[in-house]
């Protein structure tokens, strides 16, 4: 759709005043630490959140493994409380998240023809927070009494009257981790808002660019509420205060409506920036428009809308008010709607293309039909009687990891895959990336589907130990952890690869059907692009 | 645009054609439906039936969306492919098929949403009781209670923590066994009051389509009423702390008669339990019989926190052994397990123990794991304690 007229050759060689910023990349550490280069703190959030990946992923390894088999063999309950409470921060906080931001810091400038993020000072203090905050949050765990053990989720009063000293610890590090995150969406808005090139009308901008704008107003409207979420924690842990304990006049229950009033958002922010990843690649590999762009643009939005008022179908249970239980309910029912169009847009943009299945497709396609299981089961848990059943069984645990990982992590490899050789200007290693890709397809099914059954079949989630009759589904979810743990580390041995710049030089354009502006640069991308603007037509 | 006309036609078939394939599939499924270990259970009452008709309801219109979607998808993975020489069409924004695409799915979730809300309206009807149980969730036991009638009483795990540990077998009900199981009449109307002394904890039976949060400091309500006699086992579903997998949760079913019988028979031994206490603070035990009796209480009531060793879990639950408070502080030990300690996990276990009770426990970890403070605690001492002497 976005045609540039000047090529960036031109505007490479063009007279500048300013040739400091002609220089490539500095040497040395102070490089990463000093950087307000887009694409080097790119490459940091994505460095960070891949390791990230692997330490929340060891930690899913102790919990698959305690639950091997029944009876206690490997970690006491206290410390599998805590394996469960940080695996999930750390994915969603320390993987999934920082991996979005990765990919908007190297490709939404790219995308839109602007030399840098809006604010690039800004940039380099956004990620350099966040490994201190997860170094308090890992700390923790060497702690007297260990880290937090309520569950991400934290609910009061387990995470308040009932728990550690380490919550302090907890609580600031989450306080960080949101400052990040707030910093890095102020960040996106200002550059999509501001920056764009000349003709690069807001209709025209790549879908990726699209639901990136529409995550970050979600993040500024509900990373405060996290933080006071937080804060009531503490002050009611440390300071006295009441504010969920019925004692002193509080309600634990609001506790839960101001938690998933952040975290139901958040778990779109987790997942459309994966639309928008999806929405660039198959039209890539099918050779053809993405079928209805305005109305993938208008889906997600109303997506974005419609995550402010579902937040209590995660409190089902907590004893609402019929008519609220209706509201939430028939609410929730109606995100399939926009949620639909866009898995109808992706098969109609594939119908009577002309596909090819490289690596990035293929991460794709397995993104649309796991997503859509994710999303099918997610239709399921809205209905509310029968979410009384569902609530709180593996049956939910299947469901969101069908959507977080087979959803928004493979979106993430895709799109790794996808841009990878414009970063690097090689191909990377396909024989492992296949290697990579068929390993974690089954793997990860083997690992999450059975959890369906065993959800259904009665067994609670969180749980350290179970009855004999979920014996035999939980020996072969624990055998299909450790295989997709193990497929990660060939996809580590492919990067590693990548980044030593070994394989085949690519074209510019990389991938044949690849359009759009970030297509239109050398690869490697240079350090400095779009010095000039380029015009879009 | 062309996604209509003969083309169309023809792959409209081929996805009939897909759907064909699948029969198979849908018979396996329809027969692996029915198997307690894949699926939903249909349960006992009548309300967990419609759950479980809705259950099925959802996960057929899911599978037919989702055949449907893919059966699209895979034709074009097959068919239009660069390798067989697909050249790619350029249709993109048809405004007929958007619309439907946007009204068929609201369509379909009008379908669900009826019989849903229908079957939502009847759960949350707790009116007209015939019989009403407190239900208290506390970490990590339930404790019933009859109302209007003087029978109440803590269910615990029953299964050995040797089981738990791997040196024992474990039983065909392990973890969802318990000391004392509720027992609520069949055909009545029984309505639970749900509620928690700490934490949120959950109480859920799957034959009964019940699942409720015990919130401390407040009551919610849910009901059931079973058709068939029987035993139905269930587990705290909402993360209550260390010990959240090992709080089960076990309801008998009896005929009204049969119910009726034992509930006189639980108010009987109440009373002569009652008479029985009255006596034994009169009486002094010696310190072979508090030490064994208090062991036996300390591991099935305190060692989950405390630990069999009295070292308690740094950080978390404070040490027993040696501690100076328990060494110095005679009186101030008994207050604590009566009392409880406000804004900690300890509970007031006056509630769960008895008199005699306590005062073995005190004794024992008063004289235990080299804590020879030499101290005896009789039934009199806590009694004083509680009548404030």
């Amino acid at each position: 759709m976005a045609t540039v007229t000047n090529t960036p050759a031109d505007t490479h060689t063009a007279d500048h005043g300013h040739d400091d910023h002609h220089h490539g990349a500095p040497k040395g550490i102070l490089r990463w630490v000093l950087t307000t280069n887009h694409k080097d703190i790119g490459t940091l959030y994505l460095w960070f959140a891949f390791i990230m990946f692997l330490v929340g992923g060891a930690m899913a390894m102790v919990i698959r493994a305690e639950l091997f088999q029944p009876g206690l063999q490997i970690v006491d309950p206290n410390f599998f409380n805590q394996m469960t409470t940080v695996h999930g921060l750390i994915m969603v906080f320390g993987a999934v998240m920082p991996a979005f931001t990765g990919l908007a810091n190297w490709l939404v400038p790219m995308m839109i023809g602007a030399p840098d993020m809006a604010l690039p000072r800004m940039n380099n203090w956004s990620f350099w927070i966040l490994p201190f905050a997860f170094l308090i949050l890992l700390s923790s765990l060497f702690l007297e009494g260990g880290g937090p053990n309520f569950g991400w989720t934290f609910y009061a009063p387990l995470s308040t009257t009932y728990s550690g000293d380490s919550t302090a610890l907890f609580v600031f590090s989450v306080h960080i981790m949101g400052i990040s995150s707030i910093m890095g969406a102020i960040n996106v808005i200002v550059t999509i808002l501001n920056m764009r090139a000349p003709g690069m009308t807001l209709m025209k901008m790549p879908m990726f660019v699209w639901t990136w704008l529409i995550t970050a107003f979600l993040l500024i409207a509900v990373m405060p509420v996290l933080a006071a979420a937080v804060t009531m924690v503490l002050t009611d842990k440390f300071f006295g205060t009441s504010f969920f304990d019925a004692a002193g006049g509080g309600d634990p229950v609001m506790f839960q409506h101001i938690f998933w009033f952040f975290g139901h958002p958040e778990v779109y922010i987790m997942i459309l920036p994966a639309f928008g990843i999806i929405s660039q690649i198959v039209p890539t590999f099918s050779r053809k428009k993405l079928f209805g762009y305005a109305s993938m643009v208008y889906a997600t939005a109303s997506i974005a809308l419609l995550s402010f008022i579902v937040w209590a179908h995660h409190m089902f249970t907590t004893g609402m008010p019929v008519g609220a239980e209706m509201f939430f309910m028939f609410a929730t029912m109606l995100i399939s709607v926009p949620t639909g169009v866009k898995v109808f847009n992706w098969v109609a943009t594939m119908w009577r293309g002309s596909l090819t299945f490289e690596i990035p497709m293929m991460f794709a396609i397995a993104f649309i039909v796991l997503f859509t299981i994710g999303g099918l089961s997610g239709l399921m848990l809205a209905i509310t009687p029968v979410d009384f059943q569902y609530h709180d069984t593996y049956f939910v645990v299947a469901h969101f990891h069908y959507v977080l990982v087979t959803g928004a992590v493979f979106s993430i490899m895709a799109a790794v895959y996808y841009w990878l050789p414009k970063w690097t200007g090689k191909m990377f290693d396909v024989t492992l990336a296949k290697w990579h890709f068929w390993c974690s397809l089954i793997s990860v099914n083997v690992l999450f589907f059975p959890m369906h059954f065993v959800g259904l079949a009665g067994m609670p989630r969180r749980i350290p130990d179970y009855a004999l009759q979920f014996a035999d589904f939980n020996k072969w979810i624990s055998i299909g952890g450790f295989a997709f743990g193990l497929s990660q580390l060939i996809f580590l041995v492919l990067i590693v690869k990548a980044c030593r710049k070994q394989g085949e030089p690519v074209t510019d354009q990389v991938w044949e059907g690849a359009e759009g502006l970030e297509w239109e640069i050398p690869s490697p991308a240079p350090y400095h692009t779009f010095d000039t603007p380029p015009v879009v037509k | 645009m062309d996604i209509s006309g003969e083309k169309s036609v023809k792959s409209l078939k081929a996805v009939m054609g897909l759907l064909t394939l699948c029969v198979p599939f849908f018979s396996f499924a329809q027969s692996a439906a029915e198997r307690s270990d894949l699926n939903l259970r249909r349960g006992v009452t009548d309300i967990s039936d419609q759950v479980y008709g809705l259950h099925m309801l959802m996960f057929w219109i899911c599978v037919v969306i989702a055949v449907i979607v893919f059966g699209v998808m895979f034709i074009a993975m097959l068919k239009h492919r660069k390798s067989k020489g697909h050249a790619p069409a350029n249709f993109h924004e048809n405004v007929k098929v958007e619309i439907a695409w946007t009204v068929v799915p609201f369509i379909i979730l009008i379908v669900m949403a009826v019989p849903a809300a229908s079957t939502l309206m009847d759960m949350e009807d707790v009116s007209k009781p015939d019989l009403s149980i407190e239900v208290t969730g506390s970490q990590w036991k339930w404790h019933y209670k009859y109302m209007d009638r003087e029978v109440e009483f803590f269910s615990l795990l029953a299964s050995q923590r040797e089981q738990i540990e791997n040196k024992f077998p474990k039983g065909e009900n392990y973890l969802l066994e318990v000391d004392r199981p509720l027992v609520i009449p069949t055909g009545q109307k029984v309505r639970f009051l749900i509620t928690s002394d700490d934490v949120i904890h959950s109480w859920w039976v799957p034959d009964f389509a019940v699942k409720k949060d015990a919130n401390p400091g407040f009551i919610n309500e849910a009901w059931t009423r079973v058709n068939e006699p029987g035993v139905y086992r269930g587990q705290c579903a909402e993360l209550c702390g260390k010990d959240h997998g090992f709080m089960p949760i076990v309801v008998i079913a009896k005929e009204p008669a049969e119910f009726d019988r034992w509930i006189d028979e639980q108010e009987r031994i109440a009373q002569e339990k009652r008479a029985e206490e009255e006596r034994l603070l009169a009486m002094n035990m010696s310190k072979e019989e508090l030490m064994a009796s208090g062991e036996q209480i300390y591991n099935s009531v305190c060692a989950a926190c405390h630990q069999p060793s009295g070292e308690g879990l740094p950080g978390a639950f404070p040490a027993l052994k040696g501690s100076a408070f328990i060494l110095n502080d005679r009186q101030g030990h008994i207050d604590v397990v009566v009392n409880g300690r406000a804004g900690t996990a300890m509970q007031a276990f006056s509630k769960q123990l008895s008199m005699s009770e306590i005062a073995a426990v005190v004794t024992y970890t008063r004289n235990a794991w080299g804590n020879n403070t030499d101290d005896l605690v009789q039934a009199k001492d806590v009694n004083d304690l509680i009548q404030g002497k």
